[in-house]
Order: C-alpha cells, then sequence, then structure tokens
C-alpha cells in the first residue's frame, strides 16, 4: 500500500473513532475527498517543480501515535526559550503535553484547538474562522483538514496586548516511529491586539519524520503579530507549513521563517489583504548544508490600495544543499498605490549546492510600486584575503561574512531571547564563535 | 626582521617580481617608490600571503623563518600588516566587531584568552583618538560608503589596535586630502618605535614628507633598481620615472 492508500484507509478509522458526533465531521469529509482526488502533489504541477516528494512518501508514515510519551524537561529544555517569561504549548509526538505546557484563559486563551472544537463557549469563534482561509483545493492543506483534531488555539480579544510571548512546540520520539503530525493552529488577533508567538517542531528521533502543518492566522483591525519560525531539525524530519493569514485594516502581520536544517522543509505562507491600509513582513535566513532542502512559497495577496508588504529572504546552501524560492505577489486592480517589496539573496558556498529563485508577480492595478531583485553568488574572495590580513582564519572569516551577509534579517526580530537563540544556531552552523552582536 | 632574496613571483603564470632582494631591519621605515605596473603592489600582497600569488623562486624570510608555507592569517599573527590600496568593504560587519574579532583571532592563535571587554573597549577610544576618528564611525558596517579618506584613517586604526611588528602600507596616500594626509602620517609615526618596522610603498614624494624613510628603492619591472636615502625620493620626484627607466 502506498502512502496515500494508507491514509485514505486510516481515514476511515479515524473517522469511526471521533467523526459522527463531531461538528467537523462534514468539513473533513470534504476535505478527505479533495486529497482523495488529488493525491500528493507531483513536479508536475507548477507549485511543486523543484520539490519532489516522491522520496518523502515512500515511507509508510503512520497518523497514530502507538504510546503516549512522557519527557523530562531536561531532555528537551535546549529546545524552549527559557530566559524569557512564555505560555507554551508543547505536543509530544502529536499529544498534548500538560507537564511542559503553561496555557491560559486569563485575558487571553491560549489552549487547545481539541477544546476550542469541543466546548460550546469557542462554537461562534471556530464558526466565524476555522478552515475560512486555508486552501480548500490544495491536497497537503485538505490532508491536515481531514485529520484535523488538535493543535494550538490562540484568541487574543480586542485591546488585549499580549505581554508574554507563546511557543508552539512539537517533539517528535523514537517511541512512536515514522509518525506523520498534522497540528492545525487556530490564531485570533482581535482588534487593536498584540501578540507573539514562536512555533518551532523539533525530532528527538532519527527516525524518518513528517510534519503536515496547517496554520490559520485573523489579524483584525490594528492588530499586530509577530510571529517566528524556528526550523532546525533533524536529517530525518521533514516539514510541510501551510500557513494562511487573513488582515483587516492597519494590522501588520510579521513571519520570520529560520530554516537551518531538515529533510525537507516547505514553507507556504500566505497573506490575504481583506481592506485598505495593511502591512504584511515577511523575512527569512536558510542556511543549511549536507543534502538538506528547503523551500520558501511565499504569495501575497493585495486586493485593496494603499497597502504594503516587505518580502527579505536570505539564503546560504553549503555542500548539496538546495533552495528554492518562489515569492507570487498578486495586485488586483483595485489595489492602487499598492507598496510591494521583494527580496531574495543567496550564497551558494560550493559547487554542488543551488538554488532554484523566481519572482512571481501578477500586478493589474496601474499606480503601484513593486520591487523585487533576487541574487546568487559567493562568498568575496577579496573580503576574505582583507579579513586574512588582520590575522582572521579563512573559517572564521567565512563565518563572519556569513553572518554579516544575513544578520539583517535580524533586526526586527522583537524577542531577545529568539535573536540569541538564532544568533547561537546561526555560530553553530558556521562552525565558529565570534561573538556575533546584533 | 624581513629579509627577502632573490624573490621571483607572480599571479596566473605570470611573474611580475623578477628577483627582489630587500632588507628591513627593526626601527628603519623603508620606501619602495615605482611607476605604475612596476610590481610595487605584487610585492606587497606576495608578502602578506595571499594564496593567489606564487613564489616561484627565492626566499622571504620573517624574523629569520622562511614564511612561504603559511597562510595570510598566520603572517598576521607573526606580526605582518598590511595597509590595503583599496580596502575593501564588508557590509553588516560594524568596525568595532571587526577589530574586536581581528583582536581576538590573534590572542587566540597566540594561545591567549578574548581581550576583556573593558581592556578592548579604552583601547578603541584611544586610538580611534590618535586617529582623529568620531565614535560614530565605530558603529558603522567596516568601509561600506567610506570616502577615500575615512577607509585610509581606519587602516591605520586597524594598524593602531594590532600593533603589528612589520606594516606594509600600499598606497596609503592615494585618495587622501592634505588634511587627511597629515592625520594619517601622525597616526603612523606616533605607532613607529624601535622594535617594529614600516615599508611604505608609494608612487609620489609627498607621503614621505610626512613619513620620513631611512631608505628608498625604486622598483622598475620587478626589480629594485635603486636604493639610496630619502634624497633619492626628491631626486625621482624632480626627474621622473623616466630617469629611471632610461639608466634601467
Amino acid at each position: 500500500m502506498d502512502l496515500k492508500e494508507t491514509l485514505l484507509s486510516s481515514y476511515l478509522v479515524f473517522d469511526a473513532q471521533d467523526g459522527p458526533q463531531h461538528k467537523l465531521q462534514d468539513q473533513r469529509a470534504a476535505a478527505i475527498d479533495v486529497f482523495e482526488q488529488q493525491g500528493f502533489p507531483t513536479k508536475k504541477e507548477e507549485d511543486w517543480k523543484y520539490t519532489s516528494l516522491r522520496n518523502l512518501i515512500k515511507t509508510n508514515f503512520s497518523v497514530f501515535p502507538k504510546e503516549e510519551v512522557n519527557l523530562k524537561l531536561d531532555e528537551v529544555k535546549e529546545y524552549i526559550l527559557q530566559d524569557v517569561d512564555t505560555y507554551k504549548i508543547v505536543f509530544v509526538d502529536g499529544i498534548y503535553n500538560a507537564y511542559l505546557s503553561e496555557t491560559t484563559h486569563e485575558g487571553v486563551d491560549v489552549c487547545l484547538l481539541s477544546a476550542a472544537l469541543t466546548k460550546p463557549k469557542y462554537a461562534d469563534t471556530i464558526k466565524k474562522y476555522f478552515n475560512q482561509i486555508a486552501e480548500k483545493d490544495a491536497s497537503l492543506t485538505a490532508l491536515n483538514t481531514a485529520f484535523t483534531k488538535e493543535g494550538a488555539y490562540i484568541h487574543v480579544p480586542e485591546g488585549k496586548l499580549v505581554e508574554k510571548p507563546v511557543q508552539i512546540i512539537h517533539f517528535t520520539t523514537d517511541k512512536n516511529p515514522n509518525l506523520l503530525l498534522q497540528p492545525r493552529n487556530l490564531i485570533v488577533v482581535g482588534k487593536n491586539a498584540e501578540i507573539q508567538i514562536v512555533e518551532r517542531h523539533q525530532s528527538l528521533t532519527t527516525n524518518e519524520t513528517f510534519t503536515n502543518v496547517v496554520t490559520e492566522i485573523f489579524t483584525e483591525q490594528n492588530a499586530q503579530l509577530d510571529y517566528y519560525k524556528i526550523q532546525n531539525d533533524q536529517t530525518t524530519a521533514s516539514l510541510i507549513d501551510s500557513t494562511y493569514i487573513s488582515q483587516r485594516k492597519h494590522s501588520h502581520a510579521r513571519v520570520h521563517t529560520f530554516s537551518f536544517g531538515g529533510k525537507l522543509t516547505r514553507n507556504n505562507l500566505n497573506f490575504y489583504h481583506k481592506d485598505p491600509e495593511i502591512n504584511s513582513t515577511m523575512k527569512g535566513i536558510t542556511l543549511i548544508e549536507g543534502s538538506q532542502f528547503v523551500d520558501h512559497h511565499s504569495l501575497v495577496h493585495h486586493a485593496q490600495p494603499n497597502s504594503e508588504s516587505h518580502q527579505d529572504y536570505k539564503g546560504i546552501f553549503a555542500e548539496k544543499s538546495t533552495g528554492v524560492f518562489n515569492g507570487k505577489i498578486i495586485v488586483e486592480k483595485e489595489a492602487q498605490k499598492t507598496n510591494a517589496f521583494q527580496q531574495n539573496n543567496n550564497i551558494l558556498m560550493d559547487d554542488k549546492a543551488s538554488i532554484n529563485t523566481k519572482p512571481q508577480l501578477e500586478i493589474f492595478a496601474d499606480d503601484v510600486k513593486c520591487s523585487h531583485g533576487c541574487t546568487i553568488g559567493q562568498l568575496d574572495e577579496d573580503a576574505l584575503f582583507y579579513m586574512q590580513t588582520r590575522g582572521i582564519p579563512t573559517k572564521e572569516a567565512r563565518g563572519l561574512l556569513t553572518y554579516a551577509f544575513a544578520n539583517n534579517i535580524l533586526q526586527s526580530v522583537k524577542i531577545d531571547s529568539v535573536k540569541k537563540r538564532i544568533n547561537k544556531l546561526i555560530a553553530e552552523k558556521l562552525g565558529v564563535n565570534i561573538g556575533f552582536d546584533v | 626582521m624581513l629579509s627577502i632574496d632573490n624573490l621571483h613571483a607572480g599571479c596566473e603564470g605570470k611573474t611580475i617580481l623578477q628577483g627582489i632582494n630587500l632588507d628591513v631591519k627593526p626601527g628603519e621605515v623603508h620606501a619602495i617608490m615605482g611607476p605604475n605596473g612596476s610590481g610595487k603592489s605584487t610585492l606587497s600582497t606576495v608578502i602578506a600571503g595571499h594564496e593567489d600569488y606564487e613564489v616561484s623562486q627565492g626566499t622571504i624570510l620573517f624574523e629569520g623563518e622562511d614564511i612561504a608555507d603559511l597562510s595570510a592569517d598566520e603572517r598576521a599573527h607573526k606580526g605582518i600588516f598590511l595597509s590595503f590600496q583599496y580596502p575593501v568593504e564588508i557590509p553588516g560587519v560594524t568596525v568595532t566587531n571587526f577589530i574586536k574579532t581581528a583582536i581576538n583571532q590573534n590572542r587566540k592563535a597566540k594561545g591567549l584568552e578574548d581581550m576583556p571587554a573593558n581592556v578592548m573597549l579604552k583601547k578603541i577610544r584611544e586610538k580611534a583618538a590618535l586617529l582623529e576618528i568620531d565614535s560614530r564611525f565605530l558603529s558603522r558596517s567596516l568601509n561600506e560608503g567610506f570616502s577615500g579618506g575615512e577607509k585610509k584613517r581606519n587602516e591605520i586604526f586597524q594598524m593602531a589596535m594590532l600593533e603589528p611588528k612589520l606594516a606594509i602600507l600600499d598606497e596609503t596616500d592615494s585618495g587622501l586630502d592634505i588634511d587627511a594626509l597629515r592625520i594619517v602620517a601622525n597616526g603612523v609615526n606616533k605607532l613607529k618605535g624601535k622594535d617594529n618596522a614600516i615599508v611604505v610603498i608609494t608612487h609620489y614624494q609627498r607621503l614621505l614628507e610626512y613619513i620620513v624613510p631611512d631608505f628608498v628603492h625604486v622598483l622598475h619591472e620587478g626589480k629594485i633598481v635603486k636604493s639610496g636615502t630619502k634624497e633619492l625620493a626628491l631626486e625621482l620626484e624632480e626627474k621622473g620615472y623616466d630617469w629611471i627607466k632610461q639608466g634601467a
């Protein structure tokens, strides 16, 4: 049986277990039909031209964890931000871990989607937002919807500034080999509200793991969202992240994605503008080696006038690693005075490293400012020699130059602890200890 | 300190230096002059250890040790410093962060701990003052958008921080106005001592009015064709390089 068939039959079991009385049953059923018709995307599809899932789906992943696993804090401490007070929603092999978590309902709901889906007091919010902007016809998003059961639920009410960042963390262990996780997150940031979120998927095993996560985010009028994705996983862990952000007037959503490792990582990051005067920012650093693969597919849909989007992605590819960047910007006819900026700069450290980068602009308005640029280059040899003459050895010189190439992305990171963590990860990846300043 | 014997070197299969002999002792200031294309910059690049340049014949001894097989950073750790004619811009690395890294990498090579932050800061302030460098300048990206004068001042600032035994100043006067020239030369002179040596590479005699050499060498077609004292520089200024070319 191939993975598609396994999943289709798993769906029947899943549906029988908790389907009949579940309010999502109809949506799940519609979604599994989409997946059944489309299957996993192939390279024949334009959006997947450079990204092959063939290898990944050879493994017969299971959606059912066999046992509930307890982790000690000491085992996973290094993956959790410790030097800042945060709310935490932690899952182990897809199952909520209360011991490692810190949720709340005081002034803000930071809890589980499973709870929000079942408790009557959340019914209105679920009805209004759940599965409203996730693509219905994208097969992997549909697959996630079909198996929707658990994830993070965050609802920031109007006017609330949430001072503690929220960490959403998923661990996979060796107790449940070859697990396919499909977390589903729903985040609503109310009018004039603010929140910061950090998301991380971490495999603690060298077994193959596959995460197909879908996150829906709604930023209401004048809301502020900062979202940080830290992707630094095992070389046996694959991640497909589909994030959909729907924005209302004067809201500002900023997403930073730090892709430092994994077997295959695909980020589908989509912004939809529902009003005029919206601001969207997406930034990222990709720093990979070996035969790792990272793909960033972004979409900004400018539908109304006077909005801005800023996109800045830096990629550093060593050894045989491969990157993809596809930045799609749609400016509708009504979206006059749009200011859309896109930049993708890459460094290839070795001959066998590669990057496919493609801006994709579809502009139907006539009074807009859209700029895009991409570069692919190597480290500056003259700069390396210059640094050597000052006593900085090649390895450190390369490290410093690489860091300098990428570090402007960190300037807009608001949580110091995240900044420090990213600095540390970059230094580790580059194998140098040169005390980076931010 | 530096002893160059019959040096033949070049790059991409082309021999540019055709038998250089040069002996520099501690406390001395040497000037190397010559027309464009005579091999001045090649000589400094070869001494600094650029890996694209190959020594085909002859030796370079630094404090008695053959440095032919040392990389540029290892030569820097021994105390050789090259001030670039065209300093490289490094966006994203501040002047302060760069010099801190350089100092600590040099210390690491000597088996020393990182310089304590307060000591580093004090030293940076002191040397910046010597070169009349504004503190705001120190938090700018290295050489990015610097004027010619700022770049050269920054080179000498780094020299002051690193305290090399042998400093090679490649065309340090190019692109400098008279005030910047005075500041740079003043900085260099304050760093001069009985234990270190300076090799000034220049096209014009102008800089030598400020940094007075003990010896002047004239380079032509990859060879030192004439050596003398500081009066030779004046003679060159007066008669031009054609005088040397004809003589050679």
